[in-house]
């Protein structure tokens, strides 16, 4: 790919970001901070080529040390951010509990 | 162009494919009941970029040992053929199992109250790891390839990785900073070094002149050039002059503003790597992080600058001393749960202190009893309150506090002139009017919460002593409204609630 095409894959894509960001409800910024972490760990995709790659020992490992911390990241920001948005729920599911109380509180 | 890079459409398809895949996972978010589906959609993005990567760097070294035949074209093919990397795959599985165990634990044991420093220390890592493979880039070129004819790296790659190195950097250090000021191992308090704007526009300055000598070097082979070192030493150490001084409270600007250069990092790696699920990722991380600093500063009415030239609350806190002491209402738990009970709506408003104190569960407790009593409890949120963005909305969610109970500043500051009772639990800048009406102020123009528009206030605050962050004194205090609950948050609504009880 010339640096043309990569260019503009990422001007176009910033755009995306700018409009899904904004749509993003501001309750769940938390979780988008901690899942936009996560993704930004795809950075292990260099990591794993240089891990893999023949040629230069000290490269190798460079690589595998960026390998480890990335997967910090992938498992942990996505783990927390699964726990936190498992959290977040509607009023519904606790109205069953004393549905006569919930009632009188509308 | 280079051989090594997407040498199959399908790779790049793929790599499309996951970048594809993380635009959902942020979509999701748009509201709760779709946003976990948009996290498993960023799982299987993540999977399909590290599958695809693994299966086209793998070199099985069994293809020749397989006595197929003597032809002579076949043996040349083989011993040109680089051997196999069963041994690295090896490395690389050992490298996931421990990241991912220590992200795994992490993540399940970290309390909700101390997310923002899991971010920081998250921001730090994804920095470290761009340094790391821009290092590695640099040391060889030719698995990435970017390695030029002329035995150097490829001048617009060399700029690529210098930049993809110097932001990871920069990230890397200031998160650590953050880190330490979120978590406590550091004063939140600002630390200004004389001189410090001349010398943080100088070293950034270098960065760039230096970056330019070592795109313009002549020799520039696989790890040949001592110039990107130092563009590497010079950002490690502009990412710390840059974070110390500003301020604890300024804080959710800050990691936010990591948030975007760790994307940024992986978008200049992305460049250097052709890859477009990281061009993709980098772009999105990057411009989320910088909608999330713009809309910390809108609801604080700072500009990003002012924030980022930092030492906000250092001054201020000396000019609180000197007022003379104002009276003020205290009340006890019984009284507040007795207008609690009377009340037709009450809007409780959450601050950092409440998550601080803990008191985030026996709030939601207190609601309950509430609700039992005919009250409708509604949650107003503040942009900035708390240590990150959408904190407050996570503890209020960890204690169960269904989300639709839970409002924003500018969809609920409406209904305090028919609110009964205001209730403030560890937030103070926040509903301060000074902000509204005292030019001088150091908050004016910040949009705050009208509390005193409703019938009673009820201030939970440890002392009186203690004034906000941003070190003004609050007329909200003394209003004739006011009751001032001076306690412990946690132990005064755990009162409140026996009192409600009873």
């Amino acid at each position: 790919m010339d640096f043309i095409s990569i260019l503009s894959i990422f001007v176009l894509a910033c755009f995306v970001g700018y409009y899904v960001v904004w749509s993003v409800t501001p309750a769940l910024h938390t979780p988008l901070m901690s899942v936009t972490n996560a993704i930004s760990s795809v950075i292990v995709v260099g990591a794993l080529i240089a891990s893999a790659a023949a040629g230069s020992a000290s490269s190798k490992w460079f690589g595998l040390v960026a390998v480890a911390l990335a997967s910090v990241n992938i498992f942990g920001g996505f783990a927390v951010t699964a726990r936190m948005l498992a959290m977040y729920k509607k009023k519904e599911r606790a109205a069953p509990k004393t549905p006569v109380e919930s009632q009188g509180a509308k | 162009m280079e051989p090594t890079v997407a040498v199959n459409p399908w790779v790049a398809v793929a790599y499309l494919a996951s970048g594809v895949l993380f635009i959902l996972a942020l979509r999701g978010l748009s509201s709760p009941s779709t946003s976990r589906t948009g996290n498993r959609f960023g799982m299987l993005g993540m999977l399909i970029a590290v599958v695809t990567t693994l299966i086209n760097n793998y070199r099985p070294s069994t293809i020749c040992e397989t006595p197929v035949a003597n032809v002579a074209a076949e043996l040349t093919a083989c011993q040109a053929a680089p051997a196999g990397n069963e041994q690295s795959f090896l490395w690389i599985a050992a490298a996931i199992a421990i990241g991912g165990t220590i992200g795994l634990v992490t993540a399940r044991r970290i309390q909700m109250t101390a997310m923002p420093q899991l971010v920081a220390a998250f921001h730090s890592l994804v920095g470290m790891a761009a340094v790391l493979v821009a290092i590695a880039a640099f040391l060889n070129p030719g698995a990435f390839g970017i390695l030029g004819a002329d035995g150097n790296i490829l001048t617009v790659s060399r700029i690529e990785m210098s930049l993809g190195a110097a932001i990871g950097a920069i990230t890397f250090s200031g998160s650590v900073i953050a880190f330490a000021k979120l978590n406590g191992n550091m004063s939140g308090a600002p630390i200004i070094l004389p001189a410090r704007h001349v010398i943080n526009l100088g070293t950034l300055a270098a960065i760039v002149v230096l970056t330019g000598m070592f795109a313009a070097a002549v020799h520039a082979g696989p790890g040949e050039n001592n110039l990107f070192w130092i563009v590497i030493a010079l950002s490690f150490a502009i990412g710390f002059l840059l974070i110390i001084p500003i301020g604890g409270a300024d804080m959710p600007v800050v990691v936010s503003m990591l948030n975007s250069y760790s994307g940024w990092a992986a978008a200049a790696m992305g460049f250097t790597l052709h890859n477009t699920a990281m061009i993709i990722t980098g772009a999105l991380v990057g411009s989320s992080g910088a909608i999330l600093s713009y809309i910390m500063c809108r609801a604080m009415n700072r500009s990003f600058i002012s924030v980022i030239a930092g030492g906000f609350g250092a001054a201020a806190a000396i000019g609180g001393e000197a007022k003379e002491q104002r009276p003020y209402k205290r009340g006890s738990a019984e009284d507040a749960a007795f207008l609690l009970k009377e009340a037709e709506n009450v809007i409780i408003i959450p601050g950092y202190g409440m998550a601080v104190a803990q008191a985030q569960h026996v709030l939601r407790e207190m609601g309950d009893q509430l609700k039992e009593h005919g009250v409708n409890v509604k949650y107003a949120i503040h942009p900035v309150a708390g240590r990150m963005p959408g904190h407050m909305n996570v503890l209020l969610a960890e204690a169960n506090v269904p989300y639709d109970e839970v409002f924003e500043l500018e969809d609920i500051n409406h209904e305090f002139a028919q609110c009964d009772v205001a209730f403030i639990i560890g937030a103070n800048d926040v509903v301060n009017p000074a902000a509204k009406t005292d030019k001088s102020s150091p908050i004016y123009g910040m949009p705050v919460f009208d509390v005193e528009k409703a019938k009673t206030i009820m201030f939970i605050k440890r002392s009186m002593s203690g004034v906000g962050y941003s070190g003004v004194d609050n007329d909200v205090f003394y209003l004739d409204q006011t009751m001032m609950l001076l306690a412990d948050a946690k132990k005064m609504v755990e009162e409140i609630n026996k009192a409600l009880a009873d």
